[in-house]
């Protein structure tokens, strides 16, 4: 199936979404990798705030080369999604609606999916000059001292993933793309 | 004849070469794609592949680098012995080409400078340099910047002797069959077998500077690389990891002698965004 969703995600909206389905979202996402998620867990720790809401938010696994001048952001293709497994359950059980990024997720990840009804999505890898276009505006919202690896804030049109891992735990690459 | 080179020189080129090489794949690598677009039987698989057509093509047209990991630069200097540097200091000097090529060149600053404190350098250097002494006057230069979602799930594995070419083998399908979509197939997956530890690690990224289509010259090799690459499309896993035959480009192996008692074998796996450009000056 193809959708087009935006967000933030509604839960009626996951829902209906199989691993497999084409998928094309508008709306705002915000980016975090993987020293984001780390200054992230260790706030938590100390009981502070995190800097977003990720109530029915979507995270996006990137971090972008420089925008040039008068242009919204550089490349931006998803980086490898394993890398913010250990912290990512611990997001998706506070509330967290999807994820985008491209490989393998752990058992764990896929545990917290399927137990908050939250969705993994992939996009294409090394297609970072394609998805860039849909991507209309770019912010830093937080932790700006990361460089590349700051929380950004974007706001995209007919952004293009797949569904890997849907609310059920249906896995896309269990069997080379077939389900 | 001592020939005098300049290290500014050597500055200038990196810097080029640098920039070039991450919105412009090579030739082989353009031709490479195509043609797994044209085999590719997998539905999804066939989907990737022609956004990854276009990106190539917005890449250059639209100045956007290929991929967002512009990578960390690994260079490699075959320096002719009849070639003295002169006018500084050629470490600073690879590293000052890097710094302008990437500040330059709105690539990505991807590089920490320690590898446990993780502050990022923020100009990308160091390089990682690789410098040999070759008969000559000429210095001949490689820059190719590696991703790390492949380079993540590359390995090297210290068989025995007995375990022979099937050890190898079972070694470069096991390390695509784990790497699955991790790794951004289509792939050029490159093998460095014999030498030492170290030796096979360079032997195999050197193998992903060598044009996809290129074979090995001794038959032996250049047969086991043809096996290899069926064996590996055999497996599946497709462009993107979403199912097909395409599953990697090329598998280059180089090798070199190695000790009576060991088998080292490395296994480097490179995306689709295998960057590589060459240049003799």
């Amino acid at each position: 199936m193809e959708y087009r969703i935006t967000t933030p995600l509604d839960k009626s909206v996951v829902e209906k979404l199989t691993a497999g389905d084409y998928v094309w979202i508008s709306g705002v996402i915000y980016t975090a990798r993987d020293a984001a998620h780390k200054r992230m867990q260790e706030a938590l720790d100390r009981g502070e705030r995190l800097p977003v809401d990720w109530k029915d938010n979507i995270i996006y696994y990137m971090g972008p080369s420089p925008a040039r001048e008068g242009r919204v952001i550089g490349s931006a293709g998803p980086t490898t999604s394993s890398r913010m497994d250990p912290y990512t359950p611990r997001l998706l059980d506070m509330g967290l609606g999807g994820m985008i990024g491209k490989g393998k997720r752990s058992a764990q990840v896929s545990e917290a999916i399927v137990r908050n009804g939250a969705v993994y999505f992939a996009a294409v890898g090394g297609a970072g000059a394609l998805l860039s276009k849909q991507i209309k505006k770019a912010e830093v919202v937080a932790y700006g001292d990361l460089g590349t690896e700051a929380i950004r804030r974007l706001e995209v049109e007919d952004f293009p993933v797949i569904v890997v891992i849907d609310k059920d735990g249906n896995d896309l690459y269990k069997n080379n793309g077939k389900i | 004849m001592i020939r005098e080179i300049e290290v500014k020189e050597l500055t200038q080129q990196i810097r080029n070469m640098c920039i070039e090489v991450n919105y412009c794949l090579s030739e082989d690598m353009v031709c490479a794609m195509k043609e797994a677009a044209d085999q590719e039987q997998g539905q999804l698989g066939k989907k990737v592949l022609q956004q990854l057509k276009e990106n190539l093509e917005i890449a250059q047209k639209e100045q956007i680098p290929i991929c967002q990991d512009t990578g960390m630069a690994v260079i490699f200097l075959e320096v002719g012995q009849d070639v003295h540097f002169t006018g500084g200091d050629l470490g600073q000097a690879v590293d000052e080409g890097v710094r302008q090529g990437y500040a330059d060149g709105y690539l990505r600053k991807s590089v920490v400078g320690d590898p446990l404190v993780r502050e990022n350098t923020k100009d990308n250097t160091p390089a990682v340099l690789h410098t040999s002494i070759v008969p000559g006057n000429q210095v001949r230069i490689t820059v190719a910047p590696k991703g790390f979602g492949s380079e993540n799930m590359s390995r090297i594995v210290m068989l025995k002797p007995a375990q022979g070419v099937e050890g190898v083998k079972e070694a470069i399908l096991s390390a695509v069959r784990e790497a699955g979509p991790n790794a951004c197939p289509p792939l050029v997956v490159g093998v460095g077998i014999g030498g030492t530890f170290e030796k096979a690690a360079i032997l195999a990224k050197q193998a992903l500077t060598r044009p996809v289509g290129e074979s090995a010259k001794a038959a032996h090799i250049r047969s086991l690389e043809e096996e290899m690459l069926e064996k590996v499309n055999a497996l599946g896993i497709g462009p993107g990891g979403l199912g097909g035959n395409m599953t990697a480009l090329a598998v280059n192996i180089n090798t070199y002698a190695t000790h009576i008692a060991g088998l080292p074998v490395a296994v480097n796996l490179c995306c689709h965004v295998n960057r590589h450009v060459k240049k003799v000056i």
